[in-house]
């Protein structure tokens, strides 16, 4: 089986997160730049296929700056066994449509029997590239996974809705996305960060996937930064404070 | 005026899910709010008389027995079908884990652009701006679609109000059965069934954290969101330890929150868990380490122990009430 993961290279979210003042989007340069936990996940279910079955094939999908190679590279050394870097000026700022219509152009040439995805990224939360990157393909979306069970030319688990879980499946191909809910990603080991080096990593461009720029784009209008919380009382317990904070409550007509 | 869609998502038992009243309120506000719906069986008069309440002035309903079986390909069959009928300005769907599924497909579809998570929209010289909260409420950020049609999910319980009540004309068509969809094997509903308010609507929520130190003790957050009419969110921590289900886990990679009042008890305030509450209009923080960066962002900050505190708060309320 071959498995395609996608992986998006992401601001800590244990950092401070801004955006550009210039032209409002992701800041890259404020604080470290990771790999999403969501999709480490992502890559966890294909290394789990991948340990029962020596013959998976792993390749890492990911688009983005010169700096998203390291991403690819920290995939490669978890265990992936090679990667596609889509690198193209163009490409910054793209919209949700630009980006799915690039990744599939891009899956177009990989054939994987299944795309596993995060159900959404830490910093744009949107969760809609998938889907789409699905319907480009035509493919089924088995989204929002909590439980993944890939096996016999199927997918199939458990997915976590609003107001309880479906039992889902589909026959292959098919794309997946699976929620904070699987497994936790494995480290890299010693002879994984070794072998990572040697790994191939396929550098392409939007020219290199005669992919069109869709006619619909969202673009940005405005963007300002909300003025920060300022702490405000702070009081040590001194055996009255729940009561205080009765009187705090019902003066501001809090409750 | 310029025909609006809102996609109404159905529970599996044929009932509007609550996400219906806020779309229809925002398509309201920008033209004439039509509802479409996929449906295993055509909406019964209740459902309809619902949605007319809440301001549909027409509905859309795509019939077929898919609807129950596939996942989210019949709803983006049924808005596709309303899209090329009824050339809308805009489609607005709940950013909910279907809603934002099936208007990722749709705006691939019918080749429009997606406005992700709005909070709110606005029309601007004939375009519609819709504004996003961004990371954690950090920045507001304003968007539009050119070019193409505006798929926009919008961010549930953050649209207040109702559009005014409307008689709808109903629209029948029936569903294709084909399409590339999922299937769905078996529905199994949450096991609790709670009278607190819903956590991303509740004007009141009141989130315990790590400093509970276990499931038995989780009762006391459970406690005071009673006392105060309040929903119970967790952070990460206290869900990973298991005093409560991943449903109530508040943060980055839980809900987000805009409450009038949120209450924060045992909980540090990591910088993932403020991402999910900070912008609430209020913010109360009881811990035990003086040093949380909770206090940071907390208008009423105690630094003390929550199982003195909250039972006297609680006690002191009720006096009041009495």
């Amino acid at each position: 089986m071959k498995i395609a993961v996608l992986i998006k290279q992401v601001p800590d979210t244990a950092d401070e997160r801004t955006l550009d003042p210039e032209t409002g989007w992701l800041n890259r340069d404020a604080g470290d730049n990771i790999v999403d936990e969501i999709n480490e996940r992502a890559l966890e279910v294909a290394l789990q296929v991948k340990d029962k079955d020596k013959s998976t094939e792993i390749v890492v999908l990911a688009m983005g700056p010169d700096e998203a190679s390291k991403a690819i590279r920290k995939a490669l050394s978890m265990g992936a066994d090679s990667g596609v870097h889509v690198l193209d000026d163009s490409l910054a700022g793209a919209d949700a449509v630009r980006t799915a219509a690039v990744l599939a152009a891009a899956l177009k040439g990989i054939g994987a029997d299944v795309i596993v995805a995060g159900n959404e990224s830490t910093d744009g939360r949107g969760g809609v590239v998938p889907a789409m990157v699905a319907e480009h393909l035509g493919l089924p979306l088995v989204g929002a996974l909590s439980v993944i069970e890939l096996s016999g030319g199927k997918v199939s688990g458990e997915r976590q809705g609003e107001a309880g879980t479906l039992t889902v499946s589909a026959v292959l191909p098919a794309v997946v996305t699976v929620t904070e809910r699987t497994a936790e990603a494995r480290f890299p080991n010693f002879k994984g960060i070794l072998t990572a080096k040697r790994k191939p990593v396929n550098t392409v461009s939007v020219a290199d996937l005669g992919v069109q720029d869709p006619a619909a784009r969202a673009v940005l209008v405005a963007h300002s930064p909300r003025p920060a919380r300022v702490a405000g009382k702070k009081i040590l317990d001194d055996g009255t404070a729940g009561t205080l904070l009765a009187d705090y409550l019902i003066e501001n007509r809090l409750v | 005026m310029s025909t609006i869609l809102t996609l109404v998502e159905l529970t599996h038992q044929g009932e509007v899910s609550a996400s219906a009243r806020g779309l229809l309120a925002a398509a309201a506000s920008l033209g004439t709010p039509v509802a479409v719906v996929a449906t295993p069986t055509p909406l019964s008069e209740d459902a309809i008389s619902q949605l007319g309440a809440l301001g549909a002035t027409g509905i859309y309903q795509a019939v077929g027995a898919e609807a129950a079986t596939v996942l989210g390909t019949p709803s983006v069959e049924a808005l596709a079908g309303a899209v090329a009928a009824l050339a809308p300005q805009a489609v607005l769907a709940a950013n909910s884990v279907d809603g934002r599924e099936i208007a990722a497909r749709l705006a691939v579809r019918v080749g429009g652009a997606l406005l992700a998570d709005a909070v709110s929209l606005r029309t601007d010289g004939g375009q519609i701006v819709a504004e996003h909260s961004v990371f954690g409420g950090s920045y507001a950020v304003e968007s539009t679609v050119e070019g193409g049609l505006a798929v926009i999910t919008i961010r549930q319980g953050a649209i207040e109000g109702n559009a005014p009540a409307a008689t709808p004309d109903v629209t029948t068509v029936e569903l294709s059965g084909s399409g590339a969809g999922a299937r769905i094997d078996a529905v199994n509903d949450a096991p609790v069934t709670s009278s607190r308010p819903e956590l991303r609507a509740a004007k009141t929520v009141v989130s315990g954290g790590r400093g509970l130190g276990s499931k038995e003790n989780f009762v006391l957050v459970e406690q005071l969101a009673d006392a105060l009419g309040a929903a119970v969110g967790a952070s990460r921590a206290a869900v990973d330890a298991g005093f409560v289900p991943q449903t109530a886990q508040v943060g980055q990679t839980g809900v987000s929150v805009s409450p009038q009042l949120y209450i924060a008890l045992g909980i540090s305030g990591a910088i993932q868990h403020r991402a999910g509450m900070q912008t609430a209009k209020t913010i109360v923080a009881i811990n035990k380490d003086g040093d949380s960066p909770i206090f940071d962002v907390a208008d009423f900050g105690i630094v003390g122990d929550v199982f003195t505190v909250v039972p006297q708060l609680i006690e002191a309320l009720g006096a009041r009430a009495r």
